[in-house]
């Protein structure tokens, strides 16, 4: 009885509970075995490569999707009894666009309001806040089918907002959209977290958009393989990343390992590559006792690409991986027409 | 409850929203008929004389409550399809994660696509002058009353459908070897109880063929014409969309 009290207590405020989840869809293990939480109000991401999971579990929280095995609560609901409940205190903004794009945005947000049962005389009001919120309030009367990938973005987060929910799930907002207006995106979702109490889910294969999360999991194959804030995960990689172009790498590499006691990686385009704590003091001296001579060097901060890199040895292909969702919105665009 | 009622009528609105606001489908939807009432309604007619079967004139008289019938096949069988693009183009996201029920949003579509069905329906009637078809108020109620039925049946076979398919391609396939069969072997076009006998049972497990003869029951009201009494008529296609309702609500609430 004290126990479960106090087990009861440090729960309390965490919003989505997630226990052993595995998801398989005939024979393919899409979700495996992952366990996680979410705090309230806080910003948690998804961070990981196309195919990893993110979707097929966001998916399974919202109620649109069954579970092999597992247990899910979200708000202390049950995702498999308590439906209705949870969908009345969650936003979505999926990953694929989901407007009726032969309404206006106002009828859209409108259709939105009576599903979830916005007193009429509040809906108004609401509409136009969320539609400044976004900067689309000019906008508000033209058909969405006129709008740009950014605008029905926008829209969509708009739209999931409309009902004051606890909870905004972001699958991929980002996805397709040109680098300028996936910064804005990005932009509004901030402004929003300052400005309301309100718990972010966001996934996203572009490791550098996660940056902005209090906390992030790393899913890869269906599995977490890292959880953490994203400060500490760039803090398992010991220090800075030196990137170093020399005319003799297998003599430079013995003799970094000599000195640092570090491995050094081959990186792209012939490029050795190291982990050291202290860059700046150990650069200058590194080059003034050098056995090699060195082309190139340079030293950054480890990014969160770095951090996959290093729990995978893969890289998140991100040339890849944007070519392919433009060549997927292409073809979204070419079967509406 | 009452919330579920809302969503039924959110559903419902937008499908005729939808509806009005796409003119080149109004004016489309006109094209079909009128290119099978006075192409090729006219031209059998006047081939009864070649054929040495009598003047033909009838012959209009008897399928323009068929043509009706066959708009209503259509319109009401298309809308409940559009769940499928719905799913295609992402919008029923958006409804399967609102809370409201499953059944809701398939009741929802069911009127959505018989209102429309019977606004298309009640366009065609606006011809019946031209055939000298009489339509009195009396008769003009009857028939709505019977295209809203029919629209129901064909509907729920379409939501049925919809759940089952989850592309675009078997759609097409559908409308070939479902919707046309359906179409030319409900006694729309030619009257059924003198063909050939395969026809005449194929005609009689097609609810279309329960829906044409009550329409037609209520145009012409012509004891010639009329295959079955109204009451079964009605049964029938009562019993149908009981029936597909249920299964379409069941099939439609699964998850995968
Ligand atoms: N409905 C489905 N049927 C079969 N396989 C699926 C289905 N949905 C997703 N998958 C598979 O599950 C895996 C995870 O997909 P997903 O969750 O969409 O990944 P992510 O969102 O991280 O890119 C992929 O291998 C994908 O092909
Ligand atoms: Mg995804």
């Amino acid at each position: 009885m004290g126990i479960e009290k106090y087990m009861n207590d440090i729960n309390a405020n965490n919003i989505i509970e997630v226990k052993n989840l595995v998801k398989e869809f005939k024979g393919l293990r899409a979700v495996d075995d992952i366990t996680f939480s979410v705090k309230e109000n806080e910003i948690f991401g998804f961070l990981g490569p196309n195919g990893a999971g993110k979707t097929t579990t966001i998916n399974i929280i919202c109620t649109l999707l069954s579970k092999t095995s597992g247990e899910v609560t979200l708000g202390g609901y049950n995702v498999a009894r308590e439906r209705n409940k949870i969908r009345n205190c969650i936003g979505m903004v999926f990953q694929d666009p989901s407007l009726d794009d032969r309404l206006t945005a106002l009828e859209n947000l409108y259709f939105h309001g009576l599903l979830y049962n916005i007193p009429r005389s509040a809906l108004k009001e609401r509409s136009e806040e969320v539609l400044k919120m976004v900067n689309l309030s000019s906008r508000k009367n033209n058909l969405v089918m006129t709008y740009s990938g950014g605008m029905k973005r926008r829209l969509e987060i708009a739209r999931g907002l409309l009902h004051y929910p606890k909870i905004l799930f972001l699958d991929e907002p980002t996805l397709g959209l040109d680098p300028q207006t996936r910064n804005k995106i990005w932009d509004y979702i901030i402004k929003l977290k300052k400005s309301k109490n309100i718990t972010i889910f966001l996934t996203s294969h572009y490791m550098e958009e996660t940056e902005i999360c209090d906390r992030i999991a790393i899913i890869d194959e269906g599995k977490i393989i890292a959880l953490d804030s994203p400060d500490n995960l760039k803090n398992t990689i010991g220090g800075d990343i030196i990137t170093i172009l020399s005319e003799e790498n297998v003599k430079l590499k013995k003799y970094i390992k000599e000195i640092t006691g570090s491995d050094v990686h081959d990186a792209k385009e012939g490029e050795i590559r190291f982990e050291i704590k202290d860059s700046s003091s150990f650069i200058p001296k590194f080059i003034k006792n050098s056995p090699v001579k060195i082309l190139s060097i340079s030293a950054r901060k480890p990014t969160l690409n770095d951090v996959f890199l290093d729990l995978t040895g893969r890289e998140i292909r991100e040339e890849n991986a944007s070519a392919r969702d433009n060549l997927r919105m292409r073809m979204m665009r070419r079967m509406r027409h | 409850m009452k919330k579920e009622l809302i969503g039924v009528y959110t559903i419902w609105l937008r499908d005729i929203k939808r509806y009005f606001r796409d003119r080149p489908r109004i004016i489309a939807s006109f094209a079909q008929p009128i290119l099978f009432l006075f192409v090729l309604g006219t031209g059998i007619a006047s081939s009864f004389s070649t054929f040495g079967g009598g003047s033909g004139g009838d012959f209009l008289n008897f399928m323009f409550p068929g043509i009706v019938g066959m708009t209503v096949l259509f319109t009401s069988f298309f809308s409940a399809m559009s769940i499928v693009w719905d799913r295609e183009f992402g919008f029923l996201k958006e409804v399967l994660v609102a809370p409201i029920s499953r059944t809701s949003i398939v009741v929802g579509k069911l009127l959505g696509g018989s209102t429309i069905a019977m606004i298309q329906g009640a366009i065609i009637l606006l011809f019946s002058p031209l055939l000298k078809i009489p339509i009195t108020f009396v008769i003009f109620f009857k028939i709505i009353g019977i295209m809203f039925l029919v629209a129901m049946t064909i509907a729920t076979l379409g939501i049925v459908l919809a759940s089952v398919i989850k592309s675009m391609q078997a759609f097409q396939v559908i409308t070939n070897f479902l919707l046309m069969p359906m179409f030319f072997l409900s006694g729309a076009l030619f009257p059924l109880n003198n063909t050939v006998r395969w026809m005449n049972i194929v005609a009689k497990i097609n609810p279309l063929s329960y829906g044409i003869d009550s329409m037609r029951f209520a145009m012409l009201n012509n004891p010639a014409f009329q295959l079955y009494p109204l009451w079964l008529d009605i049964v029938v296609l009562a019993s149908v969309t009981v029936v597909m309702s249920i299964l379409g609500s069941f099939l439609f609430s699964r998850q995968d």
